[in-house]
């Protein structure tokens, strides 16, 4: 069952690359975040219920529903619906992310195992998303996109926290969510000063800052 | 010590509760009032606070080094908001509320004050977290807090290039963040070999048990860290949001940026670095920050090379001096002393000389150093400012860079690093005789027949640069003792000898 999780974020990742709908990434984002709140309840929490379901709770709202929200509104907004021309097209990122994935697997077969039961898929997986999300931000062009694939990576981060049931206090894994979220928060009010004052979110067109 | 249990909550809770009121108080003067009085006294706790009993559970302390940035902050802090006010006060006095932009002749308008106020106190907030956390994890939300709050001072001043700046800066650092929490991940996989006990990241406990952890995964943690934080300390390649975001901000937010900000990127690195240490893997760490180190000096002096923009030659200087902060602690032994009193040598000299750009751009309008000339005839004490803040960050005798940059240099040759040595000399002596191309040719010569003339400096223009350089040249010919000791066991925590 926590392998088929593990397949999903996987292939949402893949849908992630393939498609240029701004709202259709969005969603994919957000089913990404879910399938994230949902790793937890696999882990060994005995007698931490209390956390483990308040954690999950918060994390599933932020990233399954608020950021989501949010985003779509900041969509609107700057009335850029669709990603047009990435500097690398849909097809070729596909082949990007399948060779993401060799090396995710492969890195991930390098690191020693630590005994116990750590799921080694949890590494590989871990390790794409950050990749897809790093290429992401590298291809493409509309601002708000590469909000997005700052959260891809975020959430590549993230899997393998939770995956790894990572003994974080409760303290710092609300900062760590209060910081995601209000860093997209203020990348939306950016973007939108962007599109009020150059009529587009082209990030290639902000480039009159150099040397 | 005068320092008790309240000194470190106090650290945080003043300027936290100050930012949240500054932002709903509308009338300038008080909220001016209120950013200094709480600018003071986080600076007179500051100095009270070495060896302060660590409280809310031992989760925050002030250790010698975290000490050493906490001092450099706050002094920093507290200076560049007695200027930034004259600087405020003087932009309200126009009374417009429509600016021109310089270099495109485009209006634009500056952002609300009380924004600009309380943006400053969280940053001081999060910067002050950075320093006297004892929790990696919360290191880690501090310096992300450090970007957040301090994406609106960039974007202070309302135009298309600092929109531009401030989303490259929000973007590639968060990135870097990202990467850096990765790493946070992987360090806490590595202690998974230590059974028998809870590690909940405390530094002092992880310190205590690192040599039972897994090396491989500790080695790929220090990575993420090391290019994570990097990416916001300005180590090159990832440097590249930092000439945008230091020459689009107000001259007082850069002169923290570039002093206050990045040594607490810096500061994140060490912890992880004194970990390596503990674990015995020491070398793995000290060889990839000479590398970065490197790269970052030679990188900045080729820019420099061809720069324009006063600013941006700043902003450049910064990645440089980041470089040999970054060398220093790398060569170790002997080195480490120095490179971390190269960090407070070179947060003052930064500081005074973004200052007195900011005097420049505003009689002269301009951000070119061509254009610019004659700077000794239209306002003397500035432009005096000016030459001597460049002899201070060229680590020219006597000012105290010299000796900091002396003793790394000493401790590469005697370590037999020649090629190491050759290299730190000669981008050293390149990026001096650049820099002293471009301030010669701004001070000396004559004006242009329509360049303004008798302009009046006032003292809040010239009070607070003057003090950073007062302090940078005392440095070079006295140290107090309370400093020396301070380095001396920060240098020793991070395997440095005296």
């Amino acid at each position: 069952m926590i392998d088929l999780i593990f397949v999903l974020l996987i292939l949402t990742g893949f849908v992630f690359l393939g498609s240029g709908r701004l709202q259709f990434s969005i969603r994919t984002l957000a089913v990404q975040g879910i399938l994230l709140g949902l790793i937890p309840l696999w882990g060994s929490w005995e007698g931490l219920w209390v956390r483990m379901l308040s954690i999950t709770t918060l994390s599933l709202l932020i990233k399954g529903f608020v950021l989501p929200y949010y985003l779509t509104r900041a969509m609107h907004k700057s009335k850029v619906m669709h990603e047009d021309h990435p500097f690398v097209g849909f097809t070729t990122s596909m082949v990007v992310g399948i060779v993401c994935l060799g090396v995710s697997f492969w890195l991930a077969s390098r690191l020693p195992t630590l005994g116990g039961t750590q799921p080694q898929m949890a590494v590989a997986v871990s390790f794409f998303n950050v990749f897809v999300g790093l290429f992401v931000i590298m291809s493409r062009r509309k601002a708000l996109t590469q909000v997005l694939g700052y959260l891809l990576l975020e959430n590549g981060a993230y899997i393998f926290g939770v995956a790894f049931a990572i003994e974080v206090p409760l303290l710092v894994e609300l900062g760590v969510l209060l910081d995601v979220f209000v860093a997209v928060f203020v990348m939306g009010i950016v973007i939108f000063h962007i599109s009020k004052s150059f009529d587009h979110i082209d990030t290639d067109q902000l480039s009159s800052l150099v040397g | 010590m005068l320092a008790n249990d309240f000194t470190i909550p106090l650290l945080l809770l003043i300027p936290l509760i100050s930012g949240v009121l500054a932002l709903m108080i509308r009338a300038d003067i008080p909220r001016r009032i209120l950013l200094l009085s709480a600018a003071s006294i986080h600076f007179l706790l500051t100095l009270t606070s070495h060896n302060a009993p660590p409280a809310f559970g031992g989760w925050v302390v002030v250790d010698a080094l975290g000490c050493i940035f906490l001092l450099i902050s706050s002094t920093l802090f507290l200076v560049a908001c007695i200027f930034g006010i004259g600087y405020l006060a003087r932009e309200k006095k126009d009374e417009q509320r429509v600016h021109v932009d310089f270099e495109s002749n485009s209006l634009f308008e500056n952002g609300p004050e009380s924004l600009l106020t309380g943006c400053l106190l969280f940053f001081l907030t999060a910067m002050t977290l950075v320093c006297v956390s004892n929790h990696l994890g919360m290191i880690w939300v501090a310096i992300e807090a450090t970007t957040l709050a301090t994406a609106p001072l960039i974007y202070f001043h309302r135009h298309r290039k600092s929109l531009e700046a401030t989303w490259k800066y929000l973007l590639i650092c968060s990135i870097g963040i990202a990467l850096a929490l990765f790493g946070n991940f992987l360090l806490t996989v590595s202690t998974t070999t230590v059974h028998n006990q809870e590690l909940p990241l405390l530094l002092d406990q992880l310190i205590k048990s690192a040599p039972f952890f897994q090396p491989m995964w500790l080695k790929a943690a220090f990575i993420f860290l090391l290019v994570g934080y990097g990416t916001k300390m300005g180590l090159a390649p990832l440097h590249t949001w930092l000439p945008d975001a230091h020459s689009e901000a107000p001259s007082f937010v850069s002169a923290l940026l570039s002093g206050a900000l990045l040594n607490c990127a810096f500061l994140g690195i060490l912890r992880a670095q004194q970990i390596l240490i503990a674990a015995g893997l020491a070398d793995f760490g000290r060889e990839l920050l000479i590398g970065f180190g490197l790269l970052s000096m030679g990188l900045a002096a080729t820019f420099i090379l061809k720069q324009m923009d006063f600013k941006r030659m700043l902003a450049y200087s910064s990645v440089e001096h980041m470089g040999i902060l970054a060398l220093g602690v790398g060569l170790g032994g002997s080195a480490v002393f120095g490179s971390l009193f190269h960090a407070v040598n070179h947060s003052f000299a930064k500081g005074m000389l973004f200052m007195a750009a900011g005097n420049i751009l505003t009689v002269m309008h301009s951000k070119s150093t061509i254009k610019i000339r004659g700077l000794l005839h239209i306002m003397p004490v500035t432009s005096v400012l000016w030459l001597a803040g460049f002899f201070a960050i060229t680590g020219s005798p006597p000012f105290g860079s010299f000796l900091s940059e002396f003793t790394i240099l000493k401790a590469a040759l005697e370590q037999g690093h020649i090629i190491i040595a050759i290299f730190y000399a000669l981008v050293l002596s390149v990026i001096f005789i650049v820099m002293a191309m471009i301030v010669l040719r701004m001070s000396f010569g004559l004006p242009r027949n329509t360049d303004p003339i008798d302009v009046h400096e006032s003292w809040s223009m010239i009070a607070p640069p003057l003090f950073l350089g007062l302090v940078t040249l005392m440095l070079g010919v006295y140290m107090p003792p309370i400093l020396e000791r301070l380095l001396h066991e920060a240098a020793l925590q991070l395997g440095g000898t005296l």
